[in-house]
């Protein structure tokens, strides 16, 4: 089932062009140790789309994810974002790279010592240095809007509910407007209403946006709800990637027992 | 010095790195004491570098640094000014006793103030923000690693090395030597205090006396050299705090190593440094 994908693309043709993919990820290998993680991951995503990457704990869909955005190297493989490769990109011109790509990691990751509205400045003081502070607070403000976090960007971060962390997350991730959105577990130990609204919260931002995501779960409804495809790695590799319905249509064991306790 | 031992559990929770990455240890059989021991060594340098290397390239990060020196200098100026004051009272009735035995009294406002200068000033502030910083540094950063808020860093498309280290380490470089000073200050001050209670000498008298003979430049490389003191704690403390692992233990054993190492290595580092300006200024 792993693809090999032409991904020899010019920038400007991918803004323009949905059907090439924004992000191409090819044979990645990863290793820790004697534990291969990754062996020969593929997957690509194009502009609005989403792909959810499902499978057990521990087969290496958050280190992919982290891969893509070049926290993580791998020992071989290639990740191309808009055209071009990054795995062995110099830190500084991975930065440029990274100002298109938003990240939401599990537990949000918010700085603990800034406020809501901090974290979501942070993005922007850095690199939107050309905004007043007005315009900055302007923007923060319709990022809190956006996530339905209004009224709540003077709390910290541990004065507000897990929920609501993800949800900063989320509007800290899309501060500098990227057209790659990487979710990381986005509503793992979240109670089932809260897991909804943020599926629809991703949906309505990247109907909005028209980004490309990809979204690491565990949760199959969510992942039905929010992807155009799914993805489900085991030992290291994609053993089958389409709709659900081709999920669902699928003769192979381990599909069938993934989807059967999910 | 390693932190193997937890290695082996950890498996692939934090985020492993390589190349020009912060160092993190993956391989579950340890490399022994000595092992381990130079394996820390070359990921300190291979930090070394990259910190290096950010602090240097634009964009300078001069807000953070302000910050940070208003952390590590503003913050640290009373209890450092204290340990000094502390030193000082100490040092005056201990060498009174001592040089009265001799009947050289007279010889008291210059030994203190050669001991509070040239030694006692500089070590004791470095030990002491080895402490207060070093373990506030260690703590604070392994805390954001732990909850991957340094890898937020990097995927918000800054340089970690840049925001957190270098900013600290440079703070830290350029508060000692005025730490340095606010301590001499405290421990000549309280020296002068504890010794005109038991023999009334006043505060001109006691330094027209105590600097007789001296020049500026004998106590200029005693406080400059602090400045590598601050070196040592900021870059021990920022690479124990950066690649730790293992949760809230991890978090607490990066404090306690980022003290107990920059503190080891600040007093290894006076013993080279005294004999260096020894050498280099004999007068």
């Amino acid at each position: 089932m792993n693809t090999t994908y032409d991904i020899t693309v010019k920038p400007e043709e991918t803004a323009e062009d949905s059907s090439l993919p924004v992000v191409a990820v090819q044979d990645l290998h990863m290793s820790f140790g004697d534990q291969h993680v990754l062996d020969g991951v593929s997957i690509s995503v194009c502009r609005g789309k989403t792909l959810a990457v499902l499978g057990r704990s521990g087969t290496g869909k958050s280190v992919m994810l982290r891969i893509v955005i070049g926290i993580v190297k791998p020992d071989s493989g290639s990740v191309l974002i808009h055209g071009k490769e990054i795995t062995g990109m110099a830190v500084d011109r991975l930065g440029e790279v990274r100002k298109k790509m938003g990240f939401l990691f599990q537990n949000a990751a918010l700085y603990d010592s800034l406020t809501v509205a901090e974290n979501i400045a942070f993005p922007l003081e850095h690199h939107r240095r050309d905004l007043s502070r007005a315009e900055l607070r302007d923007r923060v403000n319709q990022l809190l809007t956006e996530v339905g976090l209004e009224g709540h960007g003077e709390k910290m971060p541990s004065d507000i509910s897990g929920g609501m962390q993800k949800r900063a997350g989320l509007a800290r991730a899309l501060a500098l407007e990227p057209d790659i959105l990487l979710l990381d577990e986005p509503t793992a130990g979240l109670d089932p209403i809260s897991s909804g609204e943020i599926d629809e919260l991703v949906i309505e931002l990247r109907e909005q946006h028209r980004m490309a995501s990809i979204v690491v779960t565990h949760d199959l409804h969510s992942a039905r709800t929010i992807a155009d495809r799914l993805a489900l790695l085991d030992e290291g590799k994609v053993v089958i990637e389409g709709t659900f319905a081709e999920l669902q249509a699928s003769g192979n064991e381990f599909v069938r027992e993934f989807l059967k306790y999910s | 010095m390693s932190d193997r031992g937890l290695t082996a559990l950890e498996g692939l929770g934090a985020s492993p790195r390589r190349g020009d990455r912060l160092p993190a240890p993956q391989v579950s059989s340890g490399p022994g004491l000595i092992g381990g021991f130079f394996e820390w060594f070359g990921d300190l340098g291979v930090f070394s570098y990259q910190v290096a290397r950010a602090a240097v390239t634009r964009p300078f990060e001069f807000r953070e640094l302000v910050r940070q020196l208003d952390e590590i200098g503003s913050k640290s100026l009373p209890l450092v000014a204290l340990a000094g004051a502390a030193t000082g009272v100490v040092l005056s009735m201990e060498t009174s006793s001592s040089l009265a035995m001799f009947g050289a009294k007279s010889m008291l406002p210059a030994a203190i103030v050669w001991s509070v200068i040239q030694e006692m000033g500089p070590i004791i502030t470095g030990l002491v923000v080895s402490g207060r910083v070093g373990a506030g540094i260690g703590a604070e950063l392994a805390s954001m690693k732990v909850t991957e808020q340094i890898d937020a860093i990097e995927a918000s498309a800054l340089n970690p090395y840049r925001l957190l280290a270098a900013t600290r380490i440079v703070a830290c470089i350029l508060m000692m030597p005025l730490l340095t000073l606010a301590a001499d200050a405290g421990g000549l001050l309280m020296g002068w205090l504890a010794e005109t209670l038991a023999d009334p000498i006043s505060l001109r008298q006691f330094i027209d006396v105590g600097f007789k003979g001296a020049s500026f430049h004998m106590f200029l490389p005693p406080t400059l050299k602090t400045a590598f003191f601050g070196l040592i704690i900021g870059l021990v403390a920022c690479f124990q705090g950066m690649r730790t692992k293992g949760g809230a233990a991890g978090v607490g054993r990066a404090a306690t190593n980022s003290v107990v190492l920059s503190s080891l290595f600040v007093i290894l580092a006076d013993v080279v440094l005294v004999k260096l300006i020894l050498i280099l200024f004999p007068n």
